[in-house]
């Protein structure tokens, strides 16, 4: 029978059926960071269990450091309690950590792949969400919470239920300007942020195969903003290529790899196999997005406006009324009069490097408006050094911004970087819920070009006209 | 995990969709090591004003609602971020059991959060979103109205004034064995070692 490169992943993992759909299924790769684990590795302790594969499981602090210069004192006494439970479970347990001020440390997603930790046809886990990102080699990935993270510890498996399968095409070149990041913002303002719940994407079609890895994997990133668990992309010599070059440590070498390879170019959906949803995007006249309210599906073309309260066909007017209301916007503004405070450019989303190029490619000669701050926060120190290798950190600071250490910061503000009440924010990062960047904050998410150009006009412009 | 057993409690509404994992518990609340102290931080943002006094408009700090063991909400509850400290926030408040509707497409739960539920011996029950107009309507007129929850039997019981309004629902077999008997993932997972074993001699 023909089946998805989802299926025949998952089928590969398959330890034992467990009976009413449910199975055992063998995780290779298990990422870990401080937030959603101490209690898991707590409950191992008190059940007298053992880490089954130590080596399996790769872990690093990313979501409550500080990214300034005073980043190895953390003075915030229970961020301290979690950084310090890491590093004490880790030694305990013989869990590799990339700590605080090592060169390897960074947004826990951005280094997987980065150190090549995750390859095609893998199964991965994180007690967080937005492992899907992880999808985009082309393996099933998908976030957990803490008793599975306790359970993948003690077990090295999860027992699962096999999500449906959802192929999402994108046909069509994408207009100078226009994103990744705009691709999947244009999905999840189609399909609502619950479109997906249950299903694995499979993202798909000649707009996918054009991007680069960064790319795929800031698409797969935001796959659970659609409601989905995991995302994926077929791996190609764009995926084989991305493996074999930089510094990627846990990665196959040389003759490894080839062999790798030979097997990595089976992992394809066959022809006629059956996916239980489908949807087809013609990006060719995609304009760059931005949302208005205060989930990722409320969002609109740049050139657009804030929509009439029942114009929204995935959230009722109530929703769409209090999002307004939040996000201090009124119908019929247009996205462009918009005035922002605040622009973050980082994330797993869009704190790659080639992210951080296309923010210093807008921002290059050109000055952050008066009474907007800009934050630039590189996803990993590995994408700090490299960038700093190109003088982007110069470009910059040379504009105004501030340039910082790896975290995930104003993402969702639980180190020092926030918001603060009605302050406006044009983020890359994928999540614009109430609160998520600090108390009262409001945040627009955008792809990093787009965060630029706003920086410097000091409210959105379509950037298909910038120079 | 303990038993689940039937019960009757007070039946509290939030209504609202899309109540996604950031406003069940605001990060400020995850620094925490712990696996308790977490109910105080349930919708901190909404039960709370600015400087830490209770918010008298948010539905929990209403007196009848205060010792809730019944939540309602609308659909895609529990979206967002995959924290467990939600499904902790919701269940050390107090709370046994959170309705949703699903609506056509659209599911009563979010994917991560429901899993979580069912680790921690909390009960996701899934109706109709007539089942659910219905049961918020009962509340507009009688806050702190009581329901019985049995899950051996799928049934809710809303006990209005106007009389009992029975409710029956789905539940996953597997889901139903665990909470029911109290089973721990794990200890059932570790039965099969060899099997992991096995598989990892293999691959
Ligand atoms: S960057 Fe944001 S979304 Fe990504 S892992 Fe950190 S907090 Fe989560």
């Amino acid at each position: 029978m023909s089946k998805t490169l989802f299926d025949k992943i998952w089928d590969a993992h398959v330890v034992k059926e467990l009976g009413n759909g449910e199975v055992l299924l063998y995780i290779d790769r298990h990422l870990v960071h401080e937030v959603t684990s101490p209690q898991a590795f707590e409950g191992l302790r008190l059940a007298g269990r053992k880490v089954r594969r130590p080596e399996r499981t790769f872990a690093t602090m990313d979501h409550n450091v500080p990214t300034d210069e005073n980043r190895m004192n953390i003075t915030d006494p229970i961020a301290k309690a979690q950084v310090d439970a890491l590093t004490d479970n880790a030694a305990q347990t013989g869990v590799t950590l990339f700590p605080l001020g090592d060169n390897r440390q960074g947004v826990i997603h951005i280094i997987g792949p980065e150190q090549g930790i995750v390859l095609p046809g893998m199964t991965v886990v994180c007690g967080d969400s937005h492992t899907a990102t992880h999808g985009a080699f082309g393996s099933i990935a998908f976030g957990i919470g803490t008793s599975e993270v306790e359970h993948v510890l003690a077990t090295q498996t999860l027992r699962q239920k096999k999500p449906k399968n959802y192929k999402v095409e994108f046909t069509g070149k994408l207009q100078k300007g226009v994103t990744a990041k705009d691709m999947v913002l244009k999905l999840i303002g189609i399909i609502g942020p619950a479109g997906g719940t249950g299903c694995a994407f499979e993202f798909c079609g000649e707009a996918i195969r054009s991007l680069s890895m960064e790319g795929r994997l800031t698409i797969c990133n935001m796959a659970i903003e659609g409601g989905a668990r995991a995302g994926l992309v077929t791996p190609d010599q764009v995926t084989f290529d991305y493996v074999a070059s930089g510094n990627r440590v846990y990665a196959p070498k040389g003759t490894e790899l080839e062999k790798a390879i030979d097997e990595w170019k089976k992992l394809t959906t066959d022809e006629g196999a059956k996916f239980d949803h489908e949807i087809t995007i013609d990006v060719s006249d995609l304009v760059p997005q931005v949302t208005w309210g205060t989930s990722p599906g409320m969002v609109t073309d740049v050139t657009g406006e804030v929509p009439a309260l029942d114009a929204v066909p995935e959230y009722s007017v109530a929703d769409v009324r209090a999002a307004l209301d939040y996000m201090g916007l009124e119908p019929g503004m247009k996205m462009t009069d918009i005035h922002i405070d605040t622009v973050f450019v980082g994330s797993c989303t869009n704190g790659r490097l080639e992210d951080l190029r296309e923010a210093a490619a807008m921002i290059k000669g050109k000055k952050v408006a008066k009474n907007v701050r800009m934050i630039i926060v590189p996803g990993s120190e590995a994408v700090r050094y490299a960038a700093e290798k190109e003088r982007l950190d110069r470009i910059f600071v040379e504009a105004g911004a501030e340039w910082r250490y790896a975290g995930c910061s104003m993402c969702l503000a639980m180190n020092p970087d926030k918001l603060k009440d009605k302050e406006r924010c044009a983020s890359t990062s994928n999540r614009n819920f109430e609160g998520r960047q600090g108390k009262g904050g409001r945040t627009h998410l955008v792809s990093p070009a787009m965060a630029a150009a706003a920086a410097v006009a000091g409210h959105f412009v379509d950037i298909r006209k910038e120079g | 995990m303990e038993k689940f057993k039937t019960f009757k409690g007070v039946v509290a509404g939030v209504d609202r969709a899309n109540i996604d994992t950031d406003a069940i518990i605001p990060k400020e609340y995850l620094k925490s090591i712990k696996r308790t102290g977490f109910g105080a931080a349930l919708f901190s943002d909404w039960r709370y004003n600015n400087d830490g006094s209770d918010n008298p408009d948010f539905v929990l700090n209403k007196p009848k609602n205060k010792s809730a063991e019944v939540l309602i909400a609308r659909n895609n509850f529990g979206c967002g971020s995959s924290r467990e400290h939600a499904v902790w926030a919701v269940a050390q408040f107090g709370f046994k059991v959170v309705i949703a509707p699903s609506e056509g497409d659209i599911p009563a739960f979010a994917d991560i959060f429901r899993s979580n539920c069912g680790k921690n011996g909390l009960l996701t029950i899934e109706m109709t979103a007539e089942q659910v107009d219905k049961i918020f309507q009962t509340l507009e007129k009688e806050p702190g109205v009581k329901a019985t929850v049995d899950l051996e039997n799928q049934k809710v019981t809303v006990h209005s004034a106007s009389g009992d309004q029975e409710y029956a629902f789905d539940v996953d077999p597997v889901l139903k064995n665990k909470l029911v008997n109290g089973l721990d993932d794990i200890g059932l997972t570790l039965q099969y070692a060899d099997d992991i074993a096995a598989y990892e001699a293999q691959h």
